[in-house]
């Protein structure tokens, strides 16, 4: 369909939970990172870090068509 | 107790007790273990002769309620790398030995004779021991062995059989609190134990305390430094995934080196992930949740048991799961903690010796992903001492010469761990310039390049890099030297309460007046003792560079090489 794109969404760690851990979604092509994530019902607040294609992105950013977008909480480890 | 200085010299058999030289008292943890190697050892030594010192002392804050503080450093020169060396590890010793008043513990001299020894440590000093009833044994078993000798409340530092054989990539175990083991790991530092003959160090328990000058402060600051610890949300994940956590995130960053650090991402990583991980465990009746000492606030240890719900292992550690998992591409759990368990017994370093299979599988010794090859192979032939068993347990370098394989990640011959240099370029710099061979936590730029802690760095640009990996080392020689974990930089990076806390504590404990700056400038001071250290060993600036094959071979996703200029390393020690 015209103006829409569908993009890879993976989740990792407990934003798993009750929801998915990779899924091919379908959203308006002009959506944010930031409403992908609202969409998902997941707070803003809780994430660390979204990669889009395993570059890191900001919140801002317009994913486009065949994008793999990764979402994780604030994580860390060593 | 008032604190004093253990000396045990193996030539002579004999034990003496010091007061605190006062140019030391203000040190502890690594600060003390690097100044007294430096001090005290001749750089161009033979890490494994008469001349080299094994130097144990726990941090400025250990045998205190401080949150997280019960990590103890062991120092000395290192045979894997031939350069300083300080490894650190939690379990109950730090604590116990700053119960006791000892401020550090040297071993130095030789023993003449196949005798092997067993120091006692107790209230009353050190006492010397002939040993022949743990001679041999593994780790498990001398912790069993030792625990039916005294009690379970004893502490135990011990080599396995890797350090009995003086192998370099042998590690010192330390008891948790639940009789199961943590490691020293890097650096061969097993092997200068070895060498002294001596087994293991037995800690008796003592109800003495750690002094505190002033009590209330110390309490008030504690209150403070637990709460910012707790609070953080990067804690509350250790507590859920362990480090292991990990394993997804620098997948999808393109920087978990797979099949011998040929590829940045492993088809098998959700096989091998903190999720997968913490999913089995809680299946298998495991505790996803534990902590190397009495104190830890955030728990990143879990216990993983077997398909019968029976332990396997603990402290399973992101390093170790990536190593033989994505580097060796075993995409089994249970092979890798089965391979885990046994190096912990066999008492070599996970990193190391995981590592050198890899390099030994590009060389043809094994098809990669075979994981039970790698259990049968450590079982019979590392456990063993066979000629193969001994050039794998002296690490990644031995294995690439003896195989003829050029591919041979290691810095300073220590093995490179599990965030490919390519694809995060601050880790590089790291790797490349820290005192003591290629090692992650030396400075943990993956915080800042990788996962937004301490704000955000570009892990493929070169802007900023040497500044990060810089700020990040000195920070980091610092917290090693107070006996607190490393995971409350995580706390430390992000919220602005934690570390004058940690200043206040310290401050209160010995009733001094140390800024935020002296801190920064104990870190300085212990990184330029350790930089001297290897240059007059013999090191120069073109020590501080990656292998070859990371200028020149690509790595998928990103398709980039090590392309920042040998003087941009240079710039390190601009300071
Ligand atoms: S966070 Fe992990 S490594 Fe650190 S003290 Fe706790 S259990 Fe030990």
């Amino acid at each position: 369909m015209a103006g829409e794109i569908s993009i890879t969404v993976k989740l990792f760690a407990f934003f798993r939970e009750n929801r998915f851990k990779q899924q091919e979604q379908t959203f308006p092509a002009t959506i944010t990172v930031r409403e992908i994530i609202q969409r998902l019902g997941i707070d803003p607040e809780e994430v660390g870090v979204t990669m889009i294609n395993s570059r890191h992105c900001t919140l801002d950013q317009t994913p486009v068509q065949g994008d793999q977008l990764a979402i994780f909480p604030v994580i860390g480890g060593g | 107790m008032a604190e004093k200085i253990y000396r045990v010299n193996m030539t002579n058999l004999t034990t003496s007790t010091e007061p605190v030289p006062d140019k030391w008292l203000g040190l502890g943890g690594r600060g003390l273990t690097s100044t007294i190697v430096a001090e005290e050892v001749e750089p161009t030594c033979h890490p494994l002769g008469g001349k080299n010192k094994l130097v144990v002392a726990p941090g400025l804050l250990s045998g205190t309620v401080a949150a997280n503080s019960g990590r103890l450093s062991i120092g000395a020169k290192s045979p894997l790398t031939g350069t300083i060396k300080e490894a650190n590890s939690g379990g109950t010793a730090a604590q116990m030995l700053a119960k006791l008043g000892c401020k550090a513990l040297i071993i130095e001299g030789l023993p003449k004779g196949d005798a092997w020894y067993t120091l006692l440590i107790s209230e009353d000093g050190v006492t010397i021991q002939e040993e022949q009833e743990l001679v041999g044994k593994g780790n498990f078993d001398v912790v069993a062995t030792i625990g039916k000798r005294t009690d379970e409340k004893h502490g135990i530092i011990t080599i396995g059989p890797a350090g009995e054989m003086k192998l370099s990539a042998a590690n010192i175990s330390i008891k948790d609190p639940d009789s199961h083991l943590r490691s020293s790991g890097r650096g061969g530092l097993g092997a200068v134990m070895g060498s002294k003959r001596v087994k293991c160090i037995i800690i008796e328990p003592t109800d003495a305390k750690v002094e505190i000058v002033d009590q209330e402060k110390f309490t008030e600051a504690n209150r403070a430094f637990t709460k910012a610890l707790v609070d953080n949300p990067i804690s509350q994940a250790l507590g859920t995934y362990g480090t292991n956590v990990l394993v997804n995130i620098i997948n999808e960053a393109g920087a978990l080196p797979t099949r011998n650090f040929t590829s940045g991402q492993f088809d098998g990583h959700e096989e091998i992930s903190g999720e997968t991980m913490h999913d089995t465990i809680v299946e298998r009746a495991g505790k996803p949740k534990h902590n190397c000492h009495k104190g830890c606030v955030i728990q990143c240890s879990q216990i993983y048991n077997d398909k019968e719900k029976k332990y396997k292992t603990s402290g399973f550690e992101y390093e170790s799961i990536w190593a033989m998992g994505a580097d060796c591409c075993v995409d089994n759990l249970d092979h890798i903690a089965e391979a885990d368990h046994l190096m912990d017994d066999i008492g070599v370093d996970s990193i190391e010796t995981s590592v050198a299979m890899g390099v030994a599988m590009e060389g043809g010794l094994l098809e990669f992903g075979d994981g039970e090859g790698i259990c049968r192979i450590l079982r019979e032939d590392v456990a063993k001492g066979t000629p193969l068993g001994r050039i794998i347990g002296c690490g990644a370098a031995s294995v690439g010469r003896a195989f003829g394989v050029t591919r041979v990640p290691v810095v300073k011959n220590q093995a490179i761990p599990a965030y490919d240099p390519r694809a995060v370029k601050g880790i590089g710099i790291t790797y490349a310039t820290s005192t003591q061979g290629a090692d992650h936590t030396m400075g943990y730029t993956i915080a800042t390049n990788i996962l937004g802690v301490g704000g955000s760095v570009d892990p493929l640009s070169h802007e900023g890099q040497v500044e990060l990996s810089r700020n990040l080392q000195i920070a980091t020689a610092a917290i090693d030297s107070t006996g607190m974990c490393l995971f409350i930089a995580f706390a430390a990076l992000d919220d602005e309460k934690c570390l004058p806390a940690l200043v206040d504590m310290i401050n209160a404990r010995f009733g001094a007046d140390l800024t935020a700056d002296d801190v920064t400038n104990l870190g300085i001071s212990i990184l330029k003792t350790e930089r001297a250290f290897n240059e007059a060993a013999g090191f120069t600036n073109k020590d501080d560079r990656l292998p070859e094959f990371f200028y020149e071979e690509p790595i998928a996703p990103h398709n980039v090489v090590w392309d920042i200029p040998d003087e941009e390393l240079d710039k390190f020690w601009d300071f």
